[in-house]
């Protein structure tokens, strides 16, 4: 009797729900603007009012008044409210985006960084009187050599890119003090963008190897390009198709053969976290993305961190000054050291401080159980969405994946018109945000989903559930049409990206009216 | 998807068109519709010699970067500037007004290499 009463489980996650509200455009600030409105009210100070002439020397005035946007402080909390409004994000719903790991960031994490003892500290106290914060950062530094099995580790790079930079700048220095010149670094080509870029960046030259028929990478082809001119390889493992590198021992065994190194991209380090280590697959560099994998603001909500962590030989290379733990007899206990070979700052003060507040928190309630947890439930849910989905799209590599799956739309597409880029924009107004399209580039006609380990199965069974619908109603013309035309529902509709590419206006005056 | 017979084709999906002694150069209409809106073309430099499968420019479009290789080597001595203002041209008329560069071949005969139309078109209904 008392079952009867309890409604099934609602389907969860879904943004449907959510006020959206957006018929009009929102004007910008300055269309806001009235003469004379300001959103400041000093009227009790009794400090006189001077002339801007009595302040500031002629030769340092402007000519005319800067022209900035003059709104009330009620316009323009109820203009970025709006705004925020019309926003997707993780607070609101589920966001597969794969590759992204955009996992549900929890509250306590916020609600430690906010603590005024590590808010409110300037970067520039001396080390007597921030040792509560050298601690956290020592912890932190320790915490992730243990995930990733590696010996030392910076805090310093601001996220993934800085973190590639940086072991690329690790690997230079390497060679350089050895006086080893070697020009090339091998990279997968179903790697992330970032890999060449950091590559060219960092002052080597890229060398493609492709994948297999199984989505690895193909060991014959990269055993014919290693010599002794090859500074290292970078890997994603498991890689971006969501597969593990089965092969890691004996590619690691042949890369180090040559006398080259190992980096391990940790875009995906959310499908092994507590499971497997870096360190012990061999890799000699290894950066994390804090705001993926440790639950920190990610994307526009960031800033992020990603720290690089090293094997004990390429430790004396790291960027300094790292915070140390100077013994427990010493006082002060902790301080700022910088290794004997470092390649200097690769940021300034020491990283984006309160993000690494923030993950020691995701570690430390999570432990090492929980954090197992994060990557076998990571690892479920997208197998969970592979199996269910692979009826309504087609699986290119067809078998089992780790924290996300990589689908095809290429079939779809050829029998309704309706692309992979439809389902995504169509997936919006279901109340979802679209999963990562067109990537890895290696998938025609890509759908990359990532459901993370934060989404329950009601949301799972939501978010399957409608991109089924999708694809059911591309079968009618209405419904392919109304799938090309998607977005209906948001504020902004589809967007033309072509247009906006080709002929890129960045100021709202210079819009077309 | 569109496979003209009067010139041949890359298993790279670039096509290659004799005439007058020059190799006009462009990408398929397979490519193009792989590749999406196109949104700007790196030409290579008049003058710049290529070798065969060597970099001739790069293709960005709203999917990603993608480079163009070349279908013969030899000098390039014209480009087609009307893709600096409409890389458009590219998706709306791959085989005419998109072409990318003109090259003088060092082998003439190099084009017997390439693919056929009827070969192209089964590479890319594979």
């Amino acid at each position: 009797m008392v079952d009867d009463l309890v409604p099934a489980a609602a389907a969860g996650g879904r943004a449907a729900s959510a006020p959206l509200l957006g018929r009009d455009t929102e004007p910008t600030l300055f269309e806001l603007s009235e003469p004379g409105r300001s959103a400041w009210q000093l009227r009790t100070t009794g400090v006189p009012d001077l002339a801007l002439e009595e302040l500031v020397p002629e030769a340092h005035r402007r000519d005319s008044p800067v022209a900035l946007a003059e709104v009330s402080e009620r316009d323009l909390v109820g203009h970025f409210t709006r705004l925020s409004h019309r926003q997707f994000s993780v607070d609101l719903g589920a966001y597969p985006l794969g590759s992204c790991t955009m996992k549900y960031n929890p509250k306590i994490c916020d609600a430690v960084a906010v603590l005024p003892g590590l808010a409110d500290v300037h970067p520039a106290a001396p080390a007597n009187c921030i040792q509560g914060w050298l601690e956290l950062l020592v912890e932190l530094e320790v915490a992730l050599c243990e995930i990733t099995g590696m010996a030392a580790a910076t805090l310093q790079p601001a996220a993934g890119a800085a973190g590639e930079l940086t072991g690329l700048l690790l690997m230079r220095a390497w060679f350089a003090a050895k006086g080893d010149v070697r020009r090339k670094v091998i990279i997968p080509d179903s790697a992330h963008g970032t890999n060449p870029a950091s590559v060219t960046l960092g002052g080597f030259e890229v060398v493609t190897v492709p994948s297999d028929g199984r989505g690895c990478v193909d060991v014959e082809a990269l055993y014919s390009v290693l010599d002794e001119d090859v500074a290292g390889i970078m890997l994603t493992n498991p890689n971006t198709l969501g597969l593990f590198e089965e092969d890691i021992r004996s590619i690691a065994d042949a890369v180090h053969e040559v006398g080259g190194l190992l980096y391990y991209d940790g875009a995906n380090l959310n499908a092994i976290l507590g499971v497997v280590r870096p360190g012990d697959m061999g890799f000699d560099i290894v950066h994390l993305n804090l705001h993926k994998t440790f639950a920190t603001p990610h994307g526009g909500g960031g800033p992020g961190a990603g720290p690089v962590a090293v094997s004990d030989r390429l430790a004396p290379f790291l960027p300094g000054p790292r915070p140390t733990r100077l013994g427990d007899a010493s006082s002060p206990r902790f301080g700022w050291t910088t290794p004997e070979r470092s390649i200097g700052r690769l940021h300034s003060w020491h990283g984006n401080a309160l993000v690494l507040a923030r993950a020691l928190t995701y570690v430390l309630v999570h432990g090492n159980d929980g954090l197992r947890d994060v990557a076998r439930l990571a690892v479920l849910n997208a197998n969970w969405l592979r199996k269910r989905l692979s009826s309504s799209f087609d699986a290119p590599y067809d078998r089992p994946c780790m924290h996300e799956c990589v689908l095809s739309a290429s079939s779809l597409k050829r029998a309704t018109g309706v692309k992979a880029l439809d389902v995504a924009k169509r997936l919006l107004e279901e109340g979802f945000h679209s999963p990562t399209v067109y990537f890895p580039l290696i998938v025609d006609e890509a759908l990359m989903i990532e459901p993370t380990e934060t989404e329950s199965l009601q949301t799972l069974e939501a978010l399957a559930g409608a991109l089924e619908r999708i694809v059911a109603e591309a079968a009618t013309p209405e419904g392919a049409l109304a799938a090309t035309e998607a977005p209906h529902l948001t504020p902004v509709r589809r967007v033309d990206e072509a247009r906006a590419a080709r002929h890129l206006v960045p100021t709202f005056d210079a819009r077309p009216s | 998807m569109q496979v003209p017979d009067d010139r041949r084709y890359s298993t790279d999906h670039e096509w290659a068109r004799l005439a007058d002694g020059k190799v006009q150069v462009g990408i398929t209409d397979y490519a193009q519709d792989a590749l999406g809106d196109v949104v700007y073309v790196d030409l290579p430099a008049v003058g710049a010699r290529v070798e065969l499968g060597g970099v001739l420019g790069e293709v960005e479009s709203t999917k990603s970067v993608s480079e163009i290789y070349a279908p013969v080597a030899g000098e390039v001595v014209a480009v087609n500037a009307a893709l600096a203002d409409s890389p458009e041209l590219l998706n709306t008329d791959p085989y005419g007004a998109g072409w990318i560069s003109e090259i003088v071949p060092t082998d003439v005969g190099a084009l017997d290499a390439l693919l056929d139309a009827a070969h192209y078109t089964a590479l890319i209904s594979e």
